[in-house]
């Protein structure tokens, strides 16, 4: 909305120059109030500015410094005495043919794809059925809500010891069902699924209120119409509600793979990314090389940082084009 | 009748999914509340039949310096988020400036910069300028999560706020700091409501910024409580879940007081209305 507001502002201008070419007339009588909107500009920019500096400051440096860390071969001594060779591309090879590149990509892609195929179908599936505006549903719906306003840490700390091997819950459960006791957090067949377990808990409420409130923008006329054809409530599903909803779920998917990528304290706190590399996402082997050992190894875990940063942005600038898309105003 | 008996079923279940959903946070407060010598008991006790305070006294005589840190830490970090985006989005949404657009742009991508990287970038910055394991240094990467964030939901609502309320003011004489002070401040206190609770709500709940760039310090946020229990191979699980409990609360009266402006915020986030 700022957005296109500031270009038609700008286009008008464009007009004004372009109309003062063939007349010379009116483009003295535009210069006084474009004076006045340069003054205005300027106390505009006085407000923005603190933004513009913290940004540059705290996003913009750090990145660098980043990108920085990611082309020198860093060590804790090379923070103290200054010395830092320039090593052009080594890290980044060295990462890539890494014995835990390959699985840290796969665990990398599954843990996303596998997050939001759930997230998804189980928050749209919620939001049909909050929908029907039952005694008591705006009150459930809030509800639904806590598990993503808990701090991460509380929530992966509850999983761990809820799918704790010998005393968990889950395997209780399951014992009394007649199924045998899984190692959840400490087999490496079994980790992933652990971890995709609680992140899939943690985000289907988010995908809930987004998708709820795609619903409430779909119009009542439409159901009656369809009600009046005879269709049930799982054409109205298939054939109005689902084709309807495409953007905000375009929209909700790509927020979803933007943050799932992120994921760090779930899977730190739950497996530290193990056991071996089994449950290890970018995010936790860029982690576990900065900051995972005694004798941080920072360049390389720039590196890994700077590959999923490209990821990440990859599907961001998908994902805002999309919004583009939506709401064109 | 067939309808209203319909309706009533829908609410059956839905507690039912409900209670499906937050059964890992009751297992958490009932945890809590277990006897050390039940803890390993098989199966687990669905109930505290025979609850037990000892968790939380744990907590009241351990952990009472990390919650008054992340209070400290959440206060800071809203503070500095308000002040920083509210006059941003003003500009951005009243003032026309050149540039505004690529701004917003800016400040959407940085939203999906994964923290990892942010936690490397400061932690080699901070390291140099020797603020490491400080509370402003910790409250300075808090504020990255939530600054963007707050400029974007401000500008919505304050491009909402009629032009002619800010005309008039100039009228009667009032400067762009006057006119945002007295005028664009006031009406926007909701937005400054919400920004506020996910600000605090995002640095409470912060363990990478906490763990990277205040991994020694003397004052830990909450988050690296319950870190160091765990990591201490601690067998308490009561005390462990009883400081989740703890560190959960804010979270919990954010939705009582305020549910209207949570979903607003999630939403806000993703799709204008």
């Amino acid at each position: 909305m700022t957005a296109t507001e500031t270009r038609s502002g700008s286009a008008v201008h464009g007009n004004g120059r372009g109309a003062a070419g063939t007349q010379p007339a009116a483009s003295a009588a535009a210069a006084g109030p474009r004076r006045r909107r340069l003054k205005g500009h300027w106390a505009g920019w006085a407000f923005a500015a603190p933004v513009v500096i913290y940004l540059l400051v705290f996003y913009a440096y750090p990145l660098y410094r980043n990108l920085e860390l990611s082309f020198r071969d860093y060590t804790v001594r090379s923070f103290i005495d200054g010395s830092a060779p320039f090593v052009g591309f080594d890290n980044y090879v060295k990462v890539i043919t890494d014995a835990t590149f390959t699985p840290a990509l796969m665990n990398t892609a599954i843990f996303t794809v596998v997050s939001i195929v759930f997230q998804y179908s189980f928050g749209l599936a919620l939001a049909v059925f909050f929908f029907r505006r039952f005694p008591l549903s705006g009150t459930l719906r809030a509800l639904f809500l806590v598990p993503w306003l808990l701090p991460l840490l509380v929530s992966a700390s509850t999983w761990s010891w809820m799918l704790n091997s010998d005393s968990g819950v889950v395997n209780a459960f399951l014992g009394a069902i007649g199924i045998d006791q899984i190692n959840w957090l400490t087999s490496p067949q079994w980790s992933l699924v652990a971890v995709l377990l609680a992140n899939i808990w943690i985000g289907i409420p988010f995908n809930l209120v987004i998708l709820y409130s795609g619903l409430q923008g779909i119009p009542e006329e439409v159901y009656e119409a369809a009600s009046i054809d005879g269709a049930n409530a799982w054409q109205k599903f298939w054939r109005i509600t689902f084709p309807l909803l495409r953007p905000v779920s375009a929209i909700t998917i790509l927020l979803g793979l933007v943050y799932t990528l992120k994921v760090f304290d779930i899977i730190w706190i739950m497996t530290k990314g193990g056991p071996g590399s089994s449950s290890t996402t970018f995010a936790i082997w860029s982690y576990r090389l900065g900051f995972g050992s005694a004798l941080p190894d920072l360049s390389p875990a720039a590196a890994v940082g700077n590959l999923l940063i490209v990821i990440a942005l990859i599907f961001g600038f998908v994902y805002i084009r999309a919004q583009r898309r939506l709401d064109p105003s | 009748m067939t309808t209203v008996r319909r309706r009533w079923f829908d609410t059956v279940i839905g507690i039912v999914l409900t209670g499906i959903m937050l059964f890992p946070v009751y297992w958490m407060v009932n945890v809590s509340l277990t006897k050390t010598n039940a803890m390993r008991q098989d199966p687990p006790s669905l109930f505290p039949f025979d609850p037990t305070f000892e968790g939380y006294q744990a907590v009241l005589s351990q952990q009472l310096p990390y919650l008054g840190t992340s209070l400290v830490i959440g206060l800071g970090t809203v503070i500095l988020t308000v002040a920083l985006s509210a006059p941003a989005a003003f500009a951005l949404a009243k003032l026309r400036i050149p540039g505004g657009g690529a701004l917003s742009f800016v400040l959407l991508v940085a939203q999906m910069i994964p923290g990892i990287i942010m936690a490397m970038g400061f932690y080699a910055i901070y390291l140099n300028l020797g603020i490491l394991n400080t509370i402003p240094g910790l409250i300075l990467a808090d504020s990255t999560i939530a600054v963007p964030f707050g400029v974007l939901i401000f500008t919505a609502f304050m491009s909402g706020i009629p032009n002619e309320l800010l005309n008039a003011a100039r009228i009667d004489g009032a400067g762009h700091w006057r006119t945002f002070r007295s005028i664009v401040l006031p009406v926007s206190r909701n937005s400054i409501v919400t920004v506020s609770l996910f600000a605090f709500l995002w640095s409470w709940s912060d363990f990478l910024f906490a763990s990277t760039l205040d991994g020694g310090g003397k004052l830990q946020p909450i988050t690296m409580g319950i870190y160091r229990y765990i990591g201490n191979n601690n067998q308490e699980w009561n005390a462990i879940m009883a400081t989740a409990v703890v560190a959960s609360i804010p979270a919990a009266v954010l939705l009582i007081v305020a549910q209207r402006y949570v979903a607003a915020g999630v939403t806000a986030g993703a799709v204008k209305d």
